[in-house]
């Protein structure tokens, strides 16, 4: 019996969500008196993953074959399932982002194994497996019950934290059975994000919507970003009328990020903008009407205008950090 | 080419949720229902794409596993401009159970590409395009934020931890799409609603396939403590709480 952790592999590096995964799975382990293992697809060096020992990881199977290092959604399951068979598996732990999306419902089928997504805490019974999940966008929590043997669970990113537990990683290569030269796919061309940081990563995010009043004011919100180390996000008319990419909308229906902080600036705070941010551990709103309703989900308020704000409040960061 | 763009019917995203019978199932009373946003996004995309000659795509038909209660949400999907609809009988269980009844249905009938949102709105589940997938045991593309035809083939744009990716194929398999694939959903326009009328919604029985799991009980999230109001002259003071209180800075 065994738990295991799927590992994302960003490019060759590991990063802090992995170690919340590993802290989890382990955490599990312990409380169902079995090992927690791990494992990685794609080329990394030992030395990186020997890191996640020290959050109770205690044996590492790599697949470090280069057609490994692109995701394929049907080919990572099989090798997956490969990985529970051997080592004796009874739950997997996805991260609850891209790639656990895409690998974690089809190993659900191929494992004839119950999967709940977007689990945010460990289970509330072991047996029967019951679990809570966010569900309704945010709106609420359900306790879902796995009914097969085999289980699958993934962990909302930014839900557990990290736990240390020093453990001995042993490092193997696991060698799958399976073919890498499935032509009906091909990847023919790929853009790598450049600058900034990731909304999806951030610790901190700071967010403008429709009271930033257009495009050419946002030269003060990227500059409080920049002093505390956020990425930027806006809301979706943002968005939509093109003042910002689309990829920096959050919300419902645009990315869901639980970033330690969310400064939201000139956001009404819509029910379909909260659903993208309440997970947030603090969320700070400036907005000039005192009545908004990101007022009931923000923990500190500023009442008054962005423009006028938002320079205030990087001078402030800059002088608490002695800048 | 067929596209089969699969439909969850969700309440709308304003709804106040309230559970029933001890908070141990969904309240429906009162409930405007609508056609999950991302399916919605899906459906745009897959008619403009018939709608433009330039695409291979000659054909658009939507699908929701539910009972009859849906079919509003199908004759609104015909009214943006999907050919055909089609429900499969049964009030879904779970997210594998779902995706059982829709890949049956796909295994009779050849589509070339079967699209779903990248989440339902109500149990936020992102699994029934990756399960259908499997039950076909084709390829499937997730995260999709663009499609392209060029010669016949498909270039479809995916978000990855580190950016973006284009994959070429030629269709059997399953996208996964999320917003960018369309921009904004399309609003039904009059000739749209009358001529729904007319197009085929065929109702089929559904397979005995179960589920894996089981919602047992709900509840709301705690209230939240009261928001602190900073003075927007006291910026020192609300990174004093950010780093002192919050520890967030
Ligand atoms: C199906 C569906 C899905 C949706 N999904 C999303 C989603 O994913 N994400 C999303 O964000 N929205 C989404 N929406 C839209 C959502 O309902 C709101 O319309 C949107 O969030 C409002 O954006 P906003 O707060 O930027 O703009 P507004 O609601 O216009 O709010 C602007 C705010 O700025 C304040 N303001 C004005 N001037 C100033 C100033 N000088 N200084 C400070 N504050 C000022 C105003 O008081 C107001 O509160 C969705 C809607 C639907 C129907």
């Amino acid at each position: 019996m065994s738990v295991l952790v799927y590992i994302q592999n960003f490019g060759s590096k590991l990063k802090k969500q992995n170690f919340e995964v590993a802290s989890y799975g382990s955490k599990l382990a312990e409380s169902m008196q079995c090992p927690a293992i791990a494992v990685v697809m794609g080329t990394m060096e030992d030395s990186e993953l020997e890191k996640l020992g020290n959050y109770g990881i205690s044996k590492t199977l790599k697949v470090t074959d280069e057609g490994f290092n692109t995701l394929i959604n049907k080919l990572f399951t099989q090798v997956v399932q490969q990985v529970v068979v051997q080592e004796k598996v009874t739950t997997v732990i996805f991260p609850d982002n891209n790639e656990g999306k895409a690998i974690a419902p089809r190993l659900s089928v191929k494992l004839n194994a119950g999967f709940v997504s977007g689990v945010v805490s460990m289970p509330v019974t072991l047996e029967p497996f019951i679990i809570s999940k966010r569900v309704f966008s945010g709106k609420a929590l359900a306790q879902v019950q796995i009914n097969s043997p085999l289980k699958i669970i993934s962990l909302a990113i930014n839900s557990f934290g990290l736990h240390e537990a020093k453990t001995v990683n042993q490092i193997v290569s696991f060698e799958p059975k399976v073919s890498v030269d499935d032509q009906s796919t091909k990847i023919v061309d790929r853009k790598i994000h450049s600058e900034g940081i990731s909304l999806l990563d951030a610790d901190r995010v700071v967010s403008g919507g429709r009271g930033m009043k257009g495009p050419e004011n946002w030269k003060p919100l990227e500059e409080l970003a920049k002093v505390i180390g956020a990425a930027t996000a806006c809301s979706r008319p943002v968005s939509d009328a093109g003042w910002r990419s689309h990829e920096e909308h959050v919300g419902q229906t645009g990315k869901i990020i639980a970033p330690n902080l969310y400064i939201a600036v000139g956001i009404s705070g819509a029910t379909q903008h909260v659903a993208g941010i309440s997970r947030s551990k603090c969320i700070v709103a400036i907005n000039n009407d005192p009545d908004a309703p990101i007022f009931e989900v923000a923990d500190y308020g500023v009442i008054g205008d962005a423009a006028q704000i938002l320079p205030k409040l990087t001078e402030a960061v800059k002088a608490f950090k002695g800048e | 080419m067929k596209l089969l763009v699969c439909i969850s019917n969700v309440p709308d995203t304003t709804t106040k949720v309230r559970f029933a019978d001890n908070q141990t199932r969904f309240d429906a009373t009162g409930v405007q229902w609508i056609i999950n946003p991302w399916d919605e996004l899906a459906l745009t995309r897959a008619v403009d794409l018939k709608e433009d000659s330039n695409n291979p795509v000659s054909e658009v038909v939507v699908i929701n596993v539910g009972s009859v209660e849906t079919e509003p949400t199908l004759r609104k999907c015909l009214a943006i401009g999907a050919d055909k609809a089609i429900r499969i009988d049964t009030v879904p269980k779970d997210a594998f159970q779902t995706a059982k009844q829709i890949a049956s249905l796909a295994q009779k009938n050849a589509f070339d590409f079967i699209i779903c949102g990248i989440e339902s709105g109500d149990y936020n589940s992102s699994s029934v395009g990756g399960m259908i997938a499997e039950f076909l045991d084709t390829v499937s593309v997730s995260s999709v934020s663009d499609i392209q035809f060029q010669e016949g083939k498909a270039i479809v744009e995916r978000d990855v931890a580190a950016g973006k990716e284009y994959i070429q194929m030629e269709g059997n398999a399953v996208l996964i799409v999320q917003k960018g694939f369309a921009k904004e959903p399309k609003i039904p326009n009059m000739r749209g609603i009358m001529m729904a009328r007319q197009k085929p919604l065929e109702v089929i029985p559904a397979n005995d396939a179960n589920a894996l799991t089981e919602y047992i009980g709900f509840q709301l999230p705690e209230p939240k403590a009261k928001v602190k109001m900073v003075n927007a002259d006291q910026m020192t003071e609300l990174v004093n709480f950010l780093s002192k209180e919050a520890k967030v800075l």
